[in-house]
């Protein structure tokens, strides 16, 4: 059953007026007889909403900068913060240098009470000094917790003066936990961060080839970069630097080198690219790796962008083999998605990014949207001038670069970027809104009480989401499968990737788990009581529960 | 029963300086009296300790740890008070207000609060201006508020702010506003506008303390009045301050006022004519 306006409706009306307002601005139902459908996003959700958001901090260390793996990343706060995102994310890394690797290391200033009333400056800069003797990284990050916003710990001179004296790449993020709306104002603080304190510190002048790349916006959960990465290196691809699954420090300082970078997810990364645009020239192609058709498009998008006529080739050539190895895997499991629906309902790219695997497996998405995303994110970057600042937004620092002297260079010719423009997504998202179904619901900040109304409605086959509530439909009885850490398995990304996908899925749908559990009405009586023979007068009757 | 105070006003109207010396005057008298400074300068005490305490709370916390002695923090000053300085961290640096719930909380641990005490004061930094600073009326630690002010537009405007969260803290439980005490600054019409305010917050003006250059010489001298010279004028001064306190029996929510109205009063009975 699909939901119309008055559904939505009925559904919106238990709330109070005002709450009412505020959610059907963020509920789309998609028509596109309508020209340009509108949704809000990026806005506070109200108090006492049961909401999937994180903080500033959960994206600036735990999305962007925790994968990161040859830095040290010092967590300056009670310890709670650090121990609850420490390697969570599943975002894997492998380092050639065993001793360059403090991806497992939960490193914290753990504050004190005595902390916090005399200031953990101190502290902090003992903690730096105790890393560098005992690790010895090449680089280290800190990042603010919210006590250390409210009692003014200078983080940035510690990092500038512990800099000095190690002579180790030492930066610090104010990506205090209260700060913004949601996770994706930490995403921006990192952003700014490794593009002011990190990106373009190498000496690398050349790119060691022609095709050499940066995959933005991917973080290796479940492995899934090191699988695009295996099919880019077949094609003739040299990735310079991934930001930031399995990523390093050692790459990213030369990630200007690139000729070309990708970026996987828009939403968290996307200043990144933009920047790297403006100071070095470098254009930047939207890509999705999830699903087999999206991943064909990708590399070709690429290749054209390239323009060689042998790597055009050579990338059909690993094309047609790599779908030679998977479609028959690929064939029985569709067998049992067929016909059947999902939500896909994630951070700020996957929601869109993993609609078209479920179609390919014959699985329609009913209901999408993101956790976090921008307006951009649902209608695409067109809208970004309209979108009008709040005191939130405004309170995330905007970095603005110049081209860089020495190092600016136009990749492509600028009638060439032109015309690719108008055949590739180049420096272009268009956004989830146009990609979804006629009727198909899309909906921004999802709550509990709307995924439970949502299901109850549109009984979908499978729910992916995250770990907040992944148990709501499973106790409706849905299977749910986490799109944001992969509940164990992956890597999904690329061609091998969607077979795992299309297993792990099937195995919800045919998991017999259900049939194991035997409900109590269905084995106990729910009354128990005896029949007493009357004889004209009053009878008495026993019952029990 | 205990009687527990605390002092709040603008920075600089001499908060701790009427203060102890009403503490001395009440010692005097042979009441049995703790202060509790909760002021990172950590001179709350020193007119009664003839110098500076230098052993704060906060202090001998970090460099001690969690094991200390009530002796270790407490000096008796004169006339047998019990003098205690919470402290807290350098200018600019960490959060203060957290240091004086933490002090606070110590002192209780460490058994300070004993039951012979007839008044303990509690000697406010500033304005309220953050939870730390309101912890002595929020936790209940202070059921007596006295705000000390003067006819200066600035102290009238801190003290109405002042009792904004004592207006607050009092709704949910059992604080009050004891009065107003102003220690003169020598502007025009003083004592009426005082009086005005006082009555405006429905309250009273507990006592108007005269210019007196001789609290200066004490101060210098490291001494309250009755201690340096006890038959000054100014002790007597401080005597009935001293008194007015322990009689007091008018205890009340105060209702603060609009900024118009503040400007009103002031307008009103500011002014020589």
């Amino acid at each position: 059953m699909a939901i119309d306006e008055k559904t939505l409706d009925a559904i919106l009306n238990e709330y109070p007026a005002k709450v009412k307002r505020n959610r059907k601005k963020h509920i789309i139902i998609r028509d596109s007889a309508v020209e340009h459908q509108e949704i809000e996003a990026n806005t506070r959700t109200i108090p006492g909403i049961m909401t999937n958001r994180g903080c500033a901090f959960a994206g600036c260390k735990g999305v962007v900068l925790g994968p990161l793996k040859d830095m040290v990343h010092i967590v300056h706060g009670p310890i709670g913060c650090a121990y609850y995102s420490w390697l969570t994310r599943r975002n894997k890394a492998k380092s050639e240098d065993p001793t360059q690797n403090f991806l497992h290391y939960c490193v914290s200033t753990d504050m004190q009470e005595s902390d916090i009333v005399f200031g953990g400056e101190k502290k902090l800069a003992r903690m730096i000094d105790e890393v560098v003797e005992i690790l010895g990284p090449k680089a280290i990050t800190i990042s603010a917790t919210c006590p250390v916003g409210l009692i003014g710990d200078d983080i940035q001179q510690v990092a500038k003066e512990a800099r000095k004296k190690h002579g180790v790449n030492i930066t610090a993020y104010n990506c205090e936990g209260y700060k913004g709306v949601s996770q994706s104002a930490g995403h921006h603080i990192a952003n700014n961060g490794l593009m002011e304190n990190i990106i373009g510190e190498g000496d690398m002048e050349d790119p060691p080839i022609r095709y050499t790349i940066n995959i933005l916006g991917e973080y290796n959960i479940g492995g899934d970069s090191w699988e695009v990465e295996r099919v880019l290196k077949e094609i003739g691809y040299q990735v310079q630097a991934v930001m930031t699954g399995n990523g390093s420090y050692e790459d990213l300082k030369n990630a200007h080198v690139a000729q070309l970078n990708l970026v996987q997810c828009h939403r968290s990364i996307n200043y990144i690219a933009s920047m790297l645009e403006t100071k070095y020239g470098t254009p930047w192609l939207k890509v999705n790796f999830i699903g087999i058709k999206a991943t064909i498009e990708s590399l070709r998008n690429m290749a054209l962008y390239f323009g060689d006529e042998e790597l055009i080739n050579k990338t059909e050539e690993v094309i047609t083999r790599e779908l030679e190895e998977i479609e028959p895997l690929l064939e029985p499991y569709r067998k049992i998605c067929a016909g059947k629906t999902t939500f896909c309902f994630v951070g700020g790219s996957r929601g869109h990014h993993y609609q078209g695997l479920y179609g390919e497996l014959g699985i329609s998405t009913v209901l999408a949207g993101y956790e976090f995303a921008h307006r951009d994110d649902y209608e695409g970057r067109e809208v970004i001038p309209n979108i009008k600042p709040d005191a939130d937004s405004k309170n995330i620092p905007d970095l603005h670069v110049s081209p860089d002297e020495s190092r600016y260079r136009l990749k492509i010719p600028q009638e060439r970027m032109e015309e690719l423009k108008t055949k590739i997504p180049l420096s272009y998202y268009s956004g989830m809104n146009v990609t979804m179904a006629e009727g198909s619901i899309i909906v921004d900040d999802l709550n509990h009480y709307e995924t439970e109304e949502f299901i109850k409605i549109l009984k979908p086959d499978i729910f992916s989401s995250g770990i907040k509530d992944k148990y709501i439909p499973h106790k409706m009885g849905i299977p749910c499968k986490q799109l944001h850490n992969y509940d164990y398995s992956g890597p999904y990304a690329g061609f091998r990737g969607s077979v795992n996908f299309a297993r792990d899925i099937c195995m919800s749908f045919t998991t017999p788990a259900w049939n194991f559990m035997v409900p109590p009405w269905k084995d106990k009586p729910l009354l128990e009581g005896t029949v007493a023979q009357c004889n004209g007068a009053a009878c008495t009757v026993n019952q029990a529960r | 029963m205990r009687r527990q105070v605390a002092i709040y006003g603008k920075g600089g109207i001499g908060k701790s300086t009427t203060t102890q010396n009403t503490v001395a005057a009440l010692a005097e008298a042979g009441k049995k009296i703790m202060v509790v400074g909760c002021d990172p300068k950590a001179d709350s005490t020193r007119l009664l300790l003839h110098g500076l305490n230098q052993r704060t709370v906060l202090d001998t916390l970090r460099e001690e740890g969690e094991d200390i002695d009530l002796e270790d923090i407490l000096r008796v000053g004169f006339g047998g008070t019990k003098c205690v300085e919470s402290g807290g961290p350098e200018p600019g640096v960490g959060c203060a207000g957290r240091g004086i719930i933490t002090s606070i909380n110590m002192l209780e641990s460490l058994g300070a609060y004993t039951d012979d005490l007839d008044y303990v004061f509690y000697d406010v930094l500033g304005d309220v201006v953050c939870g730390g600073f309101a912890m002595p009326i929020r936790e209940g630690k202070a059921k007596e508020i006295y705000i000390v002010a003067s006819g200066e537009m600035m102290a009238l405007y801190a003290a109405n702010n002042i009792c904004k969260g004592v207006q607050k803290f009092a709704t949910n439980g059992d604080v009050r506003l004891g009065g107003i005490i102003c220690n003169s600054r020598n502007v025009d019409n003083e004592y009426e506008l005082l009086k005005a305010f006082a009555e405006e917050l429905g309250s009273q003006l507990l006592y108007f303390v005269p210019r007196d250059n001789m609290v200066q010489r004490a101060e210098i001298n490291k001494k309250t009045v009755i201690d340096f010279d006890p038959a000054a004028d100014q002790a007597d001064e401080y005597r009935t301050l001293a008194k007015n306190m322990d009689d007091n029996d008018m205890f009340v929510i105060p209702k603060p006022m609009v900024q118009d109205r503040l400007e009103e009063i002031l307008m009103a009975h500011g002014i020589l004519d």
